[in-house]
């Protein structure tokens, strides 16, 4: 007697892999047209010239190699990326942690809740400057004004994500028998991982806004400083390659976090 | 209030039926289930499911079925009454009874093989071990081949092979199934049920069944339990006596079928909008 | 949650959070922290005197300004990409690049090129907000089902009516969701380039007291912002439950 149950779909279901690669390279082809297409404007734009003090987008290219090649560009990034990740290591941790309680625990969720959604909605970046008045000048100052800006939104993710956890598969664990803490770990975690990643691409976009804010308002070190002084002796090809720069590195931070996120945590995603 | 066993003249039967004389694995007494103070779920509902039969409880919508099954697998708790399960009080879900849910409720991030093992894993059995049962299920539902696909890749019908296979590899005395087949396409859901016939064959199990559909309660079961609106209360127990042994398409034109399913229409006919 | 029996509203553990400052305040605990009751009477003080009342005149209009600009320019743009493939796949990859940058950065720039006025605060703003009201007026323009704009089609509207009567009102939801977040984002932007310009507006004001430590004027005039930043966005929040009603049946 035949056991098994036949399904005529599962035989339909069959990856179509020429397609996917097909629009995967023309999505390269966009990438690299749209890459262009700024060059070309911003070239433009500074032969123009649109302001005196806008420099061409080969003027900024040629900066940026001076200044790799002098070594002031390293310099200036080792300096800013301590306070960064410093504070974003900082902001994650106790970020995820309190917004994962705020989602299981009602009283958590109480307290903590309406503080968290006013720093992410007031403009705390106000409050930056106070901060040196308390913590002086040095690594602390700029590692609170990156958590000031991280934390809230990284919070507020963590909490939301965990709240929304689809109940049909809490229930389906509660079925089966699972205990609470199995619950957290198997099913409610995973669930809320994409978010929690979201909350995590968010803070990072934050601490960077928070450490430049730092290097801008309380003193100019790192990347800041390079802004500040090529802009105080009009080397504005400089200015713009160091503020082009950071710019990149963010965007190339945030991506990094997404393939993290493919890889490790949430594998299916990367299949479709 | 009424539970009555209504008898057609029987052509043989091959499961043997007299329903009464085997032992009930899982009785309801008393159960009312109120939400919010205010909407009646079920009232006062009393049933004896036998053992290794498969009874569906059927019904208009609204009329707390699947209340009914949640709380018979612990899911939910009544607000009056209680679930004997062998004869034992039971308040909450527990290792001889296994759900299988609507909507599938299968973990978007696992492959199939970790969704079909997770009741296992929930008990700290080995990961080689419990995936080795796995195998065995998902290979009798029919997904051989797709143990390392994720739920995405998957139809709706294949995901509740899933969920089956995920019951069933718990090896459970009681499968309960809420409206399993209802969120596939006509075509698939028949095949379904011819299925789940011959699954029954195989697994000597006992299994209640939620669904709105006249047929499939008819096509399916040994025992139905007619609910009616709000509030939910047994109104009438029906013995399908089905000849089930022919083909799938000759039990869908066969007399008693046919009768069965129009008479509990018209039964169930005053509650339709 | 609910506390011997009583539910507690949402935001009520402000309240507590402010009795702690006061007692935070009043022990001298941190330097920072004056007590709450001080600052608030300062607070009052403060929005009675004509430098305050010039401040925040530059600062609304600077932003009403720059928001509007955003709003126009961020919607248009939204449409057209996600209407047009070609536009998305130009343009997509930037506006998600500056929706995410940090574009404090940038307000050097902006301070070289539009010189140290009320000129720079503008684009600020407009820099800030723009971005995500890009990106979610292109998603929800992508969201509409094709079989609505057919439906127009076959009863003979013409390209503009199209625009006009279905698109925008179709992916509103997500319009008004952005431009929430592009009000936050703008409030954001005004103040940080005031903060950096620091002559004028608030910047101005935050620069005095932050001189002279001046801790209850300075945190009166933070709670001012604040206070600004939620009821603009509580504002735009209530505009979008007013159609929220149509946004879940749209699939």
């Amino acid at each position: 007697m035949d056991a098994r149950l036949e399904d005529p779909i599962a035989a339909q279901i069959a990856a179509e892999p020429g397609e996917q690669a097909r629009s995967r390279r023309q999505m390269v082809w966009w990438r690299l047209a749209s890459i262009a297409l700024f060059c070309l404007a911003w070239e433009i734009a500074g032969r123009v010239p649109i302001n005196l003090a806008f420099p061409t987008f080969s003027a900024t290219v040629a900066a940026f190699a001076e200044m790799i090649a002098d070594g002031s560009m390293l310099k200036a990034y080792l300096l800013t990326l301590q306070p960064l990740i410093i504070g974003l290591i900082v902001s994650a941790l106790v970020g995820v942690s309190v917004g994962v309680a705020m989602g299981l625990r009602k009283s958590v969720e109480w307290i903590g809740a309406p503080i968290f959604i006013v720093l992410q909605a007031a403009p705390v970046a106000a409050v930056i400057p106070m901060v040196t008045f308390v913590y002086g000048i040095g690594l602390t100052a700029k590692v609170i004004s990156v958590c000031l800006l991280a934390l809230p939104v990284i919070v507020l993710n963590s909490y939301k994500a965990v709240a929304n956890v689809n109940p049909s598969l809490i229930n389906m664990c509660r079925s089966f028998l699972g205990s609470r803490l199995q619950q957290i770990v198997k099913i409610i975690l995973p669930d809320a991982s994409p978010v929690i990643f979201a909350g995590l691409r968010l803070g990072i976009s934050a601490g960077f806004i928070g450490i430049i804010l730092a290097e801008l308002l309380i003193t100019p070190t790192g990347i800041g400083d390079l802004i500040t002084y090529h802009r105080a002796v009009a080397n504005y090809a400089h200015m713009y390659a160091a503020i082009a720069s950071i710019i990149v590195f963010s965007a190339a931070a945030l991506s990094l976090l997404q393939w993290v996120e493919e890889k490790w945590i949430r594998p299916e995603k990367k299949r479709s | 209030m009424v539970a009555v066993t209504r008898k057609f003249p029987r052509p043989a039967d091959p499961h043997g039926a007299d329903m009464t004389s085997l032992e009930s694995i899982i009785s309801v007494r008393g159960i009312s289930k109120v939400y919010s103070g205010q909407v009646h779920a079920l009232q006062d509902v009393d049933l004896d499911f036998p053992a290794g039969a498969l009874t569906t409880l059927l019904g208009p919508s609204g009329c707390g079925k699947t209340t009914l099954l949640k709380i018979i697998a612990g899911l939910m708790a009544p607000n009056t009454g209680d679930v004997l399960v062998k004869g034992r009080k039971v308040t909450g879900p527990g290792p001889e009874r296994a759900f299988v849910f609507q909507d599938f409720a299968l973990m978007p991030w696992a492959t199939v093989v970790r969704n079909v093992a997770f009741g296992l894993e929930l008990r700290g059995m080995a990961e080689a071990k419990r995936h080795e049962i796995a195998r065995r299920y998902i290979e009798q539902v029919g997904l051989a081949g797709f143990e390392e696909k994720y739920p995405h890749e998957l139809s709706g019908g294949m995901r509740q092979r899933v969920g089956l296979a995920r019951a069933l590899a718990v090896d459970a005395d009681v499968l309960l199934l809420d409206e399993p087949f209802s969120a596939v396409d006509e075509q698939t859901r028949r095949k379904f049920q011819e299925d789940l016939l011959r699954l029954r064959e195989i697994e000597r199990k006992t299994f209640i069944f939620v669904t709105h559909s006249i047929e499939e309660a008819v096509y399916l079961s040994d025992r139905i339990v007619l609910l009616s609106r709000r509030p939910g209360r047994v109104s009438q127990i029906i013995a399908p006596q089905i000849d089930r042994s022919g083909s799938p398409d000759e039990i869908r034109r066969d007399r008693a079928y046919l009768d069965t399913v129009e008479e509990i229409w018209q039964s169930l006919r005053q509650f339709v909008d | 949650m609910t506390l011997f029996g009583y539910r507690l509203p949402m935001m009520s553990s402000l309240i507590l959070w402010c009795l702690v400052w006061e007692i935070v305040g009043r022990a001298d605990l941190v330097l920072l922290f004056p007590p709450f009751s001080g600052v608030l009477v300062s607070l009052w003080e403060l929005v009675q005197t004509p430098k305050f009342l010039t401040a925040s005149w530059t600062t609304l209009s600077t932003f009403c300004i720059g928001m509007a600009l955003a709003i126009v320019a961020g919607v248009a743009l939204g449409v057209l990409m996600g209407r047009v493939k070609a536009a998305e796949n130009l343009l997509g990859m930037w506006v998600n690049v500056f929706a995410s940058a940090p574009l404090s950065a940038l307000v050097p720039v902006l301070m070289i090129l539009f010189g140290m006025g009320e000129t720079t605060i503008v684009v600020s703003v407009f820099l800030f907000a723009v971005w995500i009201i890009v990106l979610d007026t292109q998603a929800g323009v992508k969201h509409i089902t094709p079989s609505l704009i057919d439906m127009a089609r076959s009863f003979g509207a013409g390209r503009f009516a199209i625009y006009a009567k279905i698109i925008l009102w179709a992916a509103l939801p997500e319009i008004l969701a952005g431009i929430r977040l592009g009000f936050i984002r703008g409030v954001k932007g005004v103040v940080i380039g005031q903060l950096l310009v620091s002559i004028i507006g608030y910047g101005e004001l935050f620069e005095l007291y932050s001189r002279s430590f001046l801790m209850e004027e300075f945190w009166a005039l933070t709670i001012v912002l604040f206070a600004f930043a939620l009821v603009v966005a509580e504002l735009v929040g209530m505009l979008e439950k007013r159609i929220e009603y149509y946004a879940g049946v749209r699939q």
